[in-house]
């Protein structure tokens, strides 16, 4: 039986073009993955499925590489992404604390998105903020010099909105 | 050529630039140990991914081990592949490995078979000082797909079967997936094989060294159906079983075994012991006529007929292109695999004969082949949800089976098969090679079209173990029919690519999915590499041939009493119904809502 995978025309028009900015070549997949995640938020199924079509290599492979990488998620993200900073500099400055400040109290371990769709929890390495360490983005905003009791206010800001 | 010179174990030895140190070393008999290099000469396979670290060996000079399998040898280095350092080093390597296995080996499907095993023998492995995440980081659930059981939790990343299946088979089912120890290879995310490009060639089970891919074990089965007083059961035993099965009971590979076979299968208790051969004759006489149809179409300018005929013997390679071209499946010929017209004749005509109801009949397959136990599986290929062949097992457990019976291989007084579905001819033998389907058409053909005797039965043209063969065999004046072979899935694309670029010059092409052919399908005695092993059965599967009276599928005394009895002629009405099937678009497609 031929197996049919659905996707959305708009995403699908968009990952066809970012395949075609890198000549559908496979040697660009995490390129064209980078992109595609940027443009999505996530990896879903269906778009690995064009990908791998588009740059004529096996899903396999693509899942391959998503599945290898922290930074490739396959769970979408929340309304509200948070990131908490885990380079070298957060670290020595109570980096984790930070994030086990987070996931109790979003109730979420790193890399998952809450039952309400509004938070999703992820670690990076170093935004150049080391001066300010320990640091976390929520939607692209910097918190600096963070201690853990502060968490449940940052949080709170953005509950609900 | 570039000749180095270097030191190993206190030796000199030349070797030609860009050897590495396995190699060199094992051409002065040294045995390296390796886990995840895996190659088979002469079929391009080399799985290399220098990952597993078990052939350490100690380079004069160099702070660290050097894994032998990628470490090219340089002029003037000294190695050592067994010194001190170089076996605690690969020790600790092997414990480190199995400290993330289930050591389940007494229940393993791989047991006796397993490489890893025989690591652990080798190195004297009694305790192991670390404990694996196994269990804790990582646990997968056992897949049962209709050919292929994939236990990941036993999967040790050597990356043989990913490399089977990318580069050799071009099938593209699996990849390595996720980091550390859950790493495994899998496949898209992580879905069954039948949801999947998998076209069940089981190539990957015939390169894992471990027992994380197997083979569906039918054998309680069959068991349980000998022992039901209310069935009939037929038996039905490839070509390439009988140059292979040998191997299992110490024999030399290529022993041919078939007089033995036939009568292990009569001690089981198979109440009739018949042969594929006779429906590989059976084959040639509905795809060489579907052959000869077409062509005479083609030749008097008919542009809508379909040529390249592609054979269609081989389900993995049905597989292939239901699932990659489904838009070329009117190429291959829709004679029905030898497997699936013997269950057809076995089920309608034999069961009337002997008064037996199609339910009561059970219609056992023999098979070097882990595809066929999915063939069996398809619904076009039964009648009422009835299937024509029940199931398949491999040549492997058969012999499991044989020694489960406490049946003496070796002492097995000769015994032939049953009338009438046992006759059989040289030509149905090489079906088991790759060049065989090809060769036992072309010598039907060629005596239906001029209406000659061959002046000479033996095509050596059509035979040899390279990955694509091409020959013109002259017919008569105005037809010299162009005619190209493929073993190897990869092999199979590239024919299949000509043919949608209308760039294809044969008339027709045979198409074997494994490596060899049906030789060394996924279902035969495990090879680990030995190429050698994979000659002798090939070349045993011509002496077979040279060795039967009769060479060509139309003077099989039993087929044409078929035809005549019972079937009328080839590609007949009744053939039709019964020896002719169709293909399906099987294809995964991404499309836009």
């Amino acid at each position: 039986m031929a197996i049919t995978v659905k996707i959305n025309k708009e995403t699908h028009d968009k990952i066809v073009a970012i395949c075609n900015n890198f000549n559908n070549d496979p040697g660009e997949l995490i390129n064209v993955l980078h992109q595609t995640q940027d443009f999505l938020g996530y990896l879903p199924a269906e778009a690995q499925e064009l990908i791998a079509e588009c740059l004529h290599m096996p899903t396999a492979k693509v899942f391959g590489v998503v599945s290898f990488y922290a930074f490739f998620t396959m769970t979408p993200k929340g309304k509200h992404p948070v990131s908490v900073c885990m380079g070298t500099a957060c670290y020595v400055r109570g980096g984790e604390k930070i994030l086990d400040a987070f996931k109790s109290e979003l109730g979420i371990e790193v890399g998952e998105t809450d039952a309400n769709g509004e938070f999703s929890l992820t670690s990076l390495r170093c935004v150049g903020a080391c001066g300010l360490a320990p640091v976390a983005l929520v939607d692209g905003k910097v918190y600096g010099r963070l201690v853990p009791a502060m968490v449940k206010d940052i949080v709170a800001e953005y509950r609900g909105k | 050529m570039d000749l180095i010179k270097l030191t190993i174990d206190n030796r000199e030895v030349e070797v030609p630039r860009g050897t590495t140190i396995l190699k060199a070393a094992k051409g002065m008999g040294i045995d390296i140990p390796t886990l995840c290099h895996f190659e088979l000469e002469g079929f391009k396979f080399h799985n290399k991914p220098g990952g597993c670290r078990v052939c350490v060996v100690e380079v004069a000079g160099r702070r660290n081990l050097a894994p032998a399998c990628v470490t090219e040898c340089m002029p003037d280095m000294v190695v050592k592949t067994n010194s001190m350092r170089v076996l605690n080093a690969r020790k600790t390597v092997l414990e480190l490995i199995l400290s993330d296995h289930p050591n389940d080996c007494l229940q393993c499907a791989k047991s006796g078979n397993c490489e890893l095993q025989d690591l652990a023998i080798r190195f004297g492995i009694r305790k192991n000082p670390f404990t694996g995440a196994e269990h804790t980081q990582s646990s997968y659930k056992v897949e049962l797909s209709p050919s292929i059981v994939r236990d990941m939790n036993k999967c040790v990343m050597c990356r043989r079967c990913e490399t089977m299946c990318n580069e050799i088979q071009s099938v593209g089912a699996l990849s390595a997936i996720h980091r550390g120890f859950p790493a495994v290879v899998s496949t898209a995310f992580e879905k069954q094989l039948t949801e999947t490009p998998c076209v069940f060639c089981g190539q990957c089970v015939a390169v894992c060294p471990v027992g994380a891919l197997t083979e569906v074990d039918n054998n309680g089965k069959v068991l349980r159906d000998i022992a039901d007083p209310a069935k009939k059961t037929v038996v039905q035993v490839a070509p390439a079983v009988r140059v292979a099965l040998g191997e299992e009971f110490g024999m030399a590979p290529g022993s041919i075994v078939t007089k033995k076979l036939t009568a292990a299968l009569k001690a089981i208790g198979f109440d009739y012991v018949f042969d594929t051969d006779w429906s590989a004759d059976l084959t040639i006489m509905e795809e060489g006529t579907e052959l000869i149809g077409r062509l005479t179409k083609f030749l008097a300018g008919d542009k809508s007929v379909k040529i390249p005929l592609m054979t269609s013997c081989c389900p993995a390679w049905v597989n292939f292109y239901e699932k990659h071209f489904p838009q070329l499946r009117e190429y291959p010929s829709t004679a029905k695999s030898p497997q699936q017209m013997f269950g057809a004749i076995a089920k309608n005509y034999f069961a009337d004969k002997i008064g037996c109801k199609r339910e009561d009949m059970v219609c056992v397959s023999v098979m070097p082949c882990v595809a066929k136990k999915y063939e069996t599986g398809r619904e076009e290929l039964a009648k009422n949800g009835n299937p024509d062949v029940d199931y398949s097992i491999t040549t492997r457990e058969l012999a499991r089976l044989i020694k489960m019976a406490n049946i003496d291989f070796n002492s097995l007084p000769d015994a032939e098969f049953d009338s009438p579905l046992g006759e059989s001819t040289g030509a149905a033998v090489i079906f088991g090679a790759t060049g065989g389907v090809m060769e036992a058409a072309v010598r039907t053909a060629y005596e239906v079209i001029t209406g000659k005797t061959l002046p000479k039965v033996d095509f050596e043209e059509l035979r040899g173990l390279e990955g694509v063969k091409e020959a013109t065999v002259h017919v008569q004046d105005g037809l010299d029919l162009k005619l190209a072979i493929v073993h190897g899935l990869g092999n199979a694309r590239k024919m299949l690519e000509l043919i949608e670029k209308g760039e294809c010059p044969y008339h027709a092409i045979e198409v074997m999915a494994c490596p060899g052919g049906c030789i060394d399908g996924a279902g035969q005695p495990y090879h680990h590499g030995d190429s050698s092993i994979i000659k002798a059965r090939w070349e045993a599967t011509y002496q077979a041939d040279r060795e039967m009276p009769i060479r060509k599928s139309h003077e099989n005394p039993s087929i044409q009493a078929i035809y005549k009895e019972y079937l009328g002629e080839p590609c007949g009405h009744l053939s039709h119904e019964l020896l002719h099937t169709h293909y399906f678009d099987n294809q995964i497609k991404v499309e836009a809502e």
